[in-house]
């Protein structure tokens, strides 16, 4: 695996990423994720031919609980914690941008 | 008790910055009341009065939790979580939140947005991280105890760099409900404190199944209290290896005190010999591709909607974007960018299930190793606490400080530091004690013999 990255991959997984960056932040990263990658590629080259993936230290079941109703978080102390909120609803701009 | 602790948070909190806030007023007025508890002749708990400093990244309902992050400030939990609320039916008293590395990603808690916390024991060297306000806040007095989160070493690390006891339970012995996620199958919450016995007390009280945490071990819990307080023929017969891996990394001045460590053991009657997990040398890698990678996911919440910052923008894309980028500090944005590299289509299988796979392999070299062993040794941290700034503009002479933690959190095994005097420049060095899953009583007996030889 090649730990190649270029400058145009590290502004491609920072859209991915919602995450803009500045001019000298796209420099940065490109040298240091490149230099992560390379200090990984032992890993990436390992030969792990039937092994399983471990995803969870726990094996994990599925939890299931009584189908009763329980209180959960107060919704107006959860409101209140946001940006802008109303009419017990989140608060956004336009999702679909603005009419030019 | 509370009065002493905020005294010593009055003289050098200054130059410490242990914590993001101080909750001087309302520690004060929970303690006069437990005292008019205790008068009446009330049972308050085990840890009646107990100062305990709380990392930040830990709700506290109606606290500010701030993960040191721009992204969160201000930011006040509408519940506590499951830690916090054991801790406060144990009597507990939350004296503050202590300062961590943003979102918990680093090991020097220098990239906190709310600046650097100062090692107690010399204020030009980092406290480790990314507990390290909470390592701090114990080693300068400022708190009994405190509570951390352990990802890749982030209790452990900064306890011996600060000279403190730390403990990363095996993962699912302690509820993460209510700890910000960062990478949630290594995250664990562990105690702080200046002593095996106090740790142990902590534990005791925060173990055990929450049903509010899915990933909690459905099973009793017995306790380490008495494992806490045996002494060192408590070790008899116990059979004790030293990681080799583990121990390679290590300056020799470090190094020497493992074999110090071990000859106590030895001592006290336990066999020490040499353990080899050769796949642990692949966990600093592994956990490179897969805590950046969860943590992408989990900090993709953070979109300006619920809580927290909101920047502007004419529309919701941009308004994500724009709070993403105002509101997280660089080395986030740097694990956030690798996350999603390494989850993004055609390298997935190369790096993050590659990566999984790893995983086994380091879980298979472990329980190899505990066929010979009951317990294994290394150091905890590969030098003593560093200059501030030294190391802040290389990411991978920094991601070196876990290289000794971070498999047991692969493995999701118990772990912990234990101080064991200093290095040659005088400061603390702490021993880390590996046990098997759920064998945190042979760790935390382990761990009071070896206290017990330095008195």
């Amino acid at each position: 695996m090649s730990g190649h990255i270029s400058r145009d991959d590290v502004l491609h997984v920072a859209r991915l990423a919602r995450l803009p960056l500045t001019d000298d932040e796209a420099d940065l990263f490109t040298g240091q994720l490149e230099a992560v990658l390379e200090h990984v590629a032992g890993v990436a080259a390992l030969d792990t031919a039937g092994v399983e993936p471990t995803a969870h230290p726990l094996p994990l079941e599925n939890v299931l609980r009584a189908d009763e109703v329980v209180a959960g978080v107060d919704r107006d102390e959860v409101l209140a914690q946001a940006p802008s909120a109303e009419s017990g609803r989140f608060r956004v701009p336009p999702v679909l941008g603005v009419e030019p | 008790m509370v009065e002493e602790h905020l005294a010593a948070v009055e003289a050098r909190e200054g130059d410490v910055h242990a914590f993001n806030l101080v909750l001087a007023e309302r520690a004060r007025a929970e303690a006069d009341t437990l005292d008019g508890r205790v008068a009446a002749g009330e049972d308050v708990g085990p840890l009646a009065g107990v100062p305990v400093a709380v990392k930040d990244n830990i709700c506290t309902r109606g606290v500010a939790t701030t993960c040191s992050s721009h992204v969160l400030a201000g930011w006040e939990p509408p519940y506590d979580a499951t830690v916090v609320a054991r801790l406060r039916r144990a009597g507990a008293v939350v004296v503050g939140k202590t300062n961590l590395d943003e979102f918990a990603m680093g090991s020097s808690t220098e990239n906190s947005a709310f600046g650097p916390t100062r090692n107690p024991h010399d204020l030009a060297r980092v406290p480790g991280g990314s507990s390290g306000g909470s390592a701090a806040a114990v080693a300068a007095g400022f708190a009994s105890v405190a509570l951390g989160s352990d990802t890749g070493g982030s209790i452990r690390q900064p306890a011996s760099l600060c000279g403190v006891v730390g403990v990363k339970p095996t993962y699912g012995l302690v509820s993460r409900y209510g700890l910000v996620a960062y990478a949630s199958s290594l995250d664990q919450i562990g105690p702080m404190a200046a002593t095996v016995a106090d740790a142990a007390l902590v534990l005791d009280v925060i173990a055990g199944h929450d049903p509010a945490d899915s990933t909690s071990v459905a099973r009793p819990f017995a306790g380490v209290g008495h494992a806490a307080r045996s002494d060192g023929a408590a070790v008899e017969g116990l059979r004790v290896g030293i990681v080799d891996e583990l121990t390679a990394e290590a300056n020799p001045d470090v190094v020497a005190r493992v074999e110090a460590a071990a000859r106590a053991l030895e001592a006290a009657g336990a066999s020490v010999g040499r353990a080899s997990v050769p796949a642990v040398a692949y966990s600093l890698p592994a956990y490179y591709l897969i805590a950046p990678a969860e943590a992408s996911s989990n900090l993709a919440r953070y979109d300006g909607v619920r809580y927290g910052l909101r920047a502007g923008g004419p529309d919701v894309d941009e308004m994500f974007c724009a709070t993403r980028a105002a509101g997280f500090g660089p080395e986030v944005k740097r694990r956030i960018m690798l996350g999603t590299y390494v989850l993004s289509a055609g390298y997935y299988d190369a790096y993050y299930a590659q990566a999984q796979r790893v995983r086994t392999l380091v879980l298979r070299a472990f329980e190899a190793a505990y066929e010979d062993f009951d317990v294994l040794l290394s150091p905890t941290s590969p030098t003593t606490a560093f200059p501030l700034g030294a190391k802040v503009s290389d990411p991978l002479a920094m991601y070196m400080m876990d290289v000794a933690t971070i498999a047991s959190n692969l493995a999701g095994h118990p772990a912990m530091s234990v101080p064991y005097g200093t290095g040659d420049d005088g400061l603390p060095v702490g021993v880390q004690v590996l046990a098997p899953a759920l064998g945190e009583t042979v760790m935390f007996r382990v761990a009071a013999a070896l206290e017990a030889s330095l008195a």
